[in-house]
This record gives C-alpha cells, structure tokens and sequence, in this order.
C-alpha cells in the first residue's frame, strides 16, 4: 500500500514511463511515421515514371509512322526513305507459334505431371526446381545452347532454330503455371472421378485438365507475351533477314532484332522505324498479356 | 458377386471395369507424364552438356587465366573476360540495390494497406507492365532517353567530384550509369512480385498484436513485418540478381561494350551476356569457342544464383506456413 507512491516519488523516470494515452501528431514517432509514408509515396511515384516515359516515347516516336506501307512492306537498306518491317511481324508471329506449338504440349503435360499424376514424388519436386531455376535462366543462353546444337548441325541460321530457342524460354512458364492451375481444380472434383470408375488418365484427362483450362492458358498467353518480346534468344539462331519469309530453314527477320540493329544505325528513317517497331512489338506483348488476365479474371 | 456383374453387361447399365484399351491408355499417359518430368531435367542436362562441349577446346586453351585477363582481340588470338565478369558483377550489384530498395518499399505500399484496393490493383499493374516490355524496347529508351537525360547531371558530378573514383570520367554516351538505370527497372518487378508474397504470407493477426502493443504503421513494418518475411525478401534479391546477371539486350545496346575494368559509372563497361550478344554472331571459329567458355561461367553464375534464390525461397515459405 504505501510501496508504491513512495516508488513513484522516488524516481523522477515513472511520469515517463506511465503509458501515455494521448494521441499527438508531433510525437516523433508520429513524425517518422508521417514521413516514411511521403516517402513510400514518393518511391512509388518515381519506380512508374519509366513505363509512362517508354509509353509516351513510344507513341510519340512511333505512332506517326505506324502506316499500312510501315505494316506491309520490307525493311529499306542503308539512305533510303520509306520502308517497313512487315516481314519481321510475319517472322516474330512464324517462330513464337513455332515455339507455342513444342512449349505447350510439353509444358501442359509437365504441369499435369507435377500437380496430378505424382506431385509428391522425388522425381516431381526435382523437376519442379529445375523449371523454377529454369525461370531465371538467361535467354542468351538458351540462343548459344540452340546454335551449338541446331544451327550448327543444320547449317543455316532458321526460323525452326529461332523458334526452338524461344521455347525453351516458355516451357518452365507454362509447365509451372500449368502445375499451379491443375492443383487449383478441388480434390473432390478429381475423387469424384475417380470414385466413378475413371482410370487417373481419363479423370487427369476428362476432368481436371478441362477444369483446369483458363488457368493453363493464362500460363500459355503469359509465356507466349514473353517469347515475342524476346531478342537474346534469336539474335544468333534466326538471326535477321531482309526479305519475307520462304521456308522454315532459313535466316528469318523478327522485330526483336530489327529494333536491335536499326538502334545503331545513323539514319534517322530507321531510327524512327526501330520506335515503330518497338510501338507494334510492345502492343503484340500486351495483347497476349491481357488475354491471360482475361483468362484468369473467370473464377473456377 | 460376379452374376450380378454379369447381369449388369446384358441389361447394359453404366458401370464397367476399364477395358484393356482404357488401362493401356492409363498407363501411355503415366508413361508420358513422368517422361516429359524427366526430359526437364535431360533438358538442363543437354543445355550443359552442349555449352560445355562447344566451350571444352576453349577451356583446355586457355585454362584459368582466362577468367584474369581483361583482352579481347581475335585478330591477335588473345581472350579473356576479366573486365566482362567485373562489369557483370558491378552493373548487376548497384541495379539491385536500386531495385531491392525501390522493390521492397514498394511490396510494403502495395500491401500494408496505405492504398484503397482498387487503386492498389492499378499500381500492382503498372509494376508488372514494367515486366512486360521488351528488352529491346529498354535498350532503345536507354539510348534515347536515359542516356541523354542524365548526361548533364553525370559531367556536373564529374566536374565536381572527380576524384571519387565513380564519377572518375566524363561521360561522353553509351556506359554503367544508363544500363545500371534501364537494369534496375528491369528487375525491379522480380523483387516487388516475390516480396508482396512474402508479406502476404504473414498472418494479419501478426501486425493486429503489433498495433495492439501501441505500435505505429511504420514501426509495425519496420519492426515486425519485414523481419517475418526477412526470408523472402532475400530470396527476391537473390532472384532478382540472377535475373540482372543475364540480361542482355538491353545492356548490349547502352553499356558501351568496352573492354575495360573500371570504377566509373560513365565510363563504357561490359558484362559477359552483352558480349555474347554483340560478338557471336559475327565471330570466327576460335573467337565462338572462346565465347562459349564465357558463356559457360555464365550458366555457372545464374545456375549457382538462381538455385541459392529458389532454394531460400522454398525454405522460408515452408517455415512460413508452419
């Protein structure tokens, strides 16, 4: 009983001590915290000025030679005017479909490997960390690894080349998005079939894989928005052409590498093609980037 | 048991045993799966089997020293990617500084509720659209954009500063300081997207026990939430470095591509991945082999980083969860 006020006479801290119920705005923890949030907002601010100054350089730059000639018509040599790339749209659109068409089926089927068929297994969790280190894996070098093996045991830089290299960028993508959409699909939906006498193939097949879908192609889009975007990959397996495309095992043109080499040419005509193929490369990107939100806005 | 099976054929009602067909096909379709799960890893195998048999001649060649010497000169036959490893390694350090501060401030603002949610969406999305755009289309902004724009600012600091080894040269267009920017905002999105899981991960009622000790936002983030996703955190940095490590394009068409070790941030530098790109394809037989040498310390940089990142990551979200 009269231990305690005699405490608190005794020690000059305790008015301090006692807890303090009293909101003030210039305490200074408030005043940190008040200026951290600036600050945040500040970063914030600052990190999307980028995507705002590419977009508008883009439009600015490239949107007034975007033309049905600039679409259509082939890339022009050194001093001439004029001219477009309409052979490297062609050449992007040939090899990412070469490249969806050898991703897909595998990374579909690695997806559906890992989350239903053994998800548990040894062999599924090695192969789930060699697609996630795969995921950061430098797209030149799936270009040199490409050439050591394509290009030159074919003899020719190709679309074919091209568009192998490109997949082995999109398969971890589409396998480790895959895997995340099969196992979304509710266990009960697959004991169900299961319980109704479905081999696992059939209810894998029948049951979880339809389930599955938007999710899968959200994957797909994401990784085939990825491929058409990528250069590394194709700069010495495709490497570039100036003519249309003939036949699958040839030199093949792509916007990638258009943009690529017209960003050092001292001509202002190619400079200004190199912004408009950046502004129809970047659009191609979003298209395919949309899609797979539209696909995955759809709540199973 | 068996009768009634037999009366269930004729009357022809729904069950049935697979058929044989259905069996083969079950097992085809196993067969298959665990052959695409083996032929990922054969994948790896290959790419590395291929670099390193293309590199092999290289490697027996010039041995080690080839790690320490900063020449390239096919003309002389001389090779050696001291100033590429030194430039990869500086350019991919100061971006992720850049990027992890930038990154994780904004994985806290992006979800430590300071933004209503449908706001929040739009600046998740404009972040992740900064994923989306093309390398290439980076390194066209960088030479028209960036480097122009802090050209001024970089002479002035080498003007004024000099004698600080950074800003030790003038800056005269293509060097570090452009492609550090355009590479900071390229792995910006890698380290923002595993650092919002990471903080998403931890329960709320872990910041309501901090708010309920007296805490104020900034002290719950600073003192509770960010040492609980410490994990993952790090692991985004350790993913985002792999990421910044083999970034080409846009680094071979700003960096310079200049063969030196230097301190500068305006002089012109190179890193392995943008020498790859801007020599390989006009190079000779001896050059390619020396260049697939220096690809193979590449793969052996991003392998050993993007492992360790993947490594962290599955660690800290299984000790999340638990």
């Amino acid at each position: 009983m009269t231990d305690i006020p005699a405490a608190a006479l005794a020690s000059a801290d305790t008015r301090a001590a006692a807890p303090q119920m009293r909101h003030s705005f210039g305490d200074r923890r408030n005043v940190v915290n008040g200026l951290m949030t600036g600050v945040l907002w500040l970063m914030a601010v600052i990190a999307a000025i980028p995507l705002f100054s590419v977009l508008y350089m883009l439009i600015s730059q490239g949107g007034t030679r975007i033309s049905f000639e600039t679409l259509t018509s082939l890339p022009p040599a050194g001093f001439m005017a004029g001219g477009g790339f309409g052979n490297a749209i062609l050449g992007t659109l040939v090899m990412v479909g070469i490249a969806g068409l050898i991703s897909v089926p595998i990374g579909v089927m690695g997806g559906v490997f890992l989350g239903a068929v053994a998800p548990e297994s040894t062999l599924a969790s090695i192969v789930r960390f060699v697609a996630k280190t795969l995921t950061g894996f430098p797209s030149i070098l799936a270009g040199v690894f490409v050439f050591g093996f394509l290009v030159l045991s074919m003899g020719t830089y190709s679309a074919i080349a091209g568009g192998v290299a490109l997949a082995v960028g999109m398969l971890p993508t589409v396998m480790l998005t895959a895997e995340q959409a099969v196992r979304m699909v509710p266990q009960r939906m697959k004991d169900a079939a299961v319980g109704m006498g479905c081999t696992p193939a059939q209810a894998a097949w029948k049951v979880t894989l339809p389930a599955a879908l938007p999710g899968v192609m959200t994957g797909v889009m994401l990784a085939v928005a990825g491929a058409a975007g990528e250069s590394a990959p194709i700069l010495f397996t495709a490497l570039f052409s100036s003519f249309w495309i003939e036949s699958l095992f040839e030199p093949t043109a792509s916007l990638s590498i258009l943009i690529f080499n017209f960003s050092g040419m001292p001509f202002p005509n190619q400079i200004e093609l190199a912004w408009a193929a950046s502004l129809v490369l970047v659009l191609i990107v979003l298209v395919f980037n949309i899609l797979s939100r539209l696909f995955g806005a759809p709540k199973l | 048991m068996r009768s009634s099976d037999k009366g269930a054929d004729k009357a022809g009602v729904i069950t049935r045993p697979p058929s044989a067909g259905e069996l083969l096909a079950n097992r085809v379709f196993r067969g298959a799966a665990y052959g695409v799960g083996a032929a990922t890893l054969l994948l790896l195998a290959f790419i590395i089997v291929v670099i390193g048999g293309e590199a092999l001649p290289a490697m027996v060649r010039e041995g080690f020293g080839f790690l320490g010497r900063a020449v390239w000169s096919p003309g002389r036959g001389e090779f050696g990617i001291a100033a590429e490893i030194w430039g990869t390694l500086y350019s991919s350090i100061l971006a992720l500084i850049i990027a992890g501060v930038f990154g994780v401030a904004i994985a806290i603002f992006l979800t430590q509720d300071f933004l209503p949610g449908k706001v929040a969406v739009v600046f998740r999305t404009i972040i992740e659209m900064l994923a989306a755009i093309p390398s290439v289309v980076y390194g066209l902004w960088g030479i028209f954009v960036v480097i122009p724009a802090i050209r001024p600012t970089a002479n002035w600091l080498h003007d004024s500063f000099g004698w600080f080894p950074p800003f030790s040269t003038s800056m005269g267009g293509p060097g570090l300081a452009p492609a550090v920017i355009v590479l900071a905002i390229m792995v910006l999105p890698t380290v923002a997207a595993i650092s919002q899981d990471a903080l998403r991960l931890i329960p709320y009622k872990v910041k309501e026990a901090a708010y309920g000790m007296g805490t104020t936002r900034w002290e719950a983030i600073v003192k509770v939430m960010l040492p609980t996703a410490s994990g993952g955190i790090f692991a985004s940095l350790v993913l985002g470095f792999g990421r910044a490590l083999g970034e080409t394009m846009a680094l071979a068409m700003i960096i310079g591509n200049a063969n030196q070790i230097s301190w500068s941030l305006f002089a012109p530098a190179n890193t392995l991945a943008a020498l790859l790109a801007s020599t390989f394809p006009e190079a000779g037989d001896i050059e390619r082999g020396a260049l697939m040498y220096a690809a193979v310390v590449l793969l052996a940089l991003t392998l050993v980083v993007n492992m360790l990142g993947v490594l962290v990551m599955q660690f800290t979200s299984r000790q999340t969860v638990n």
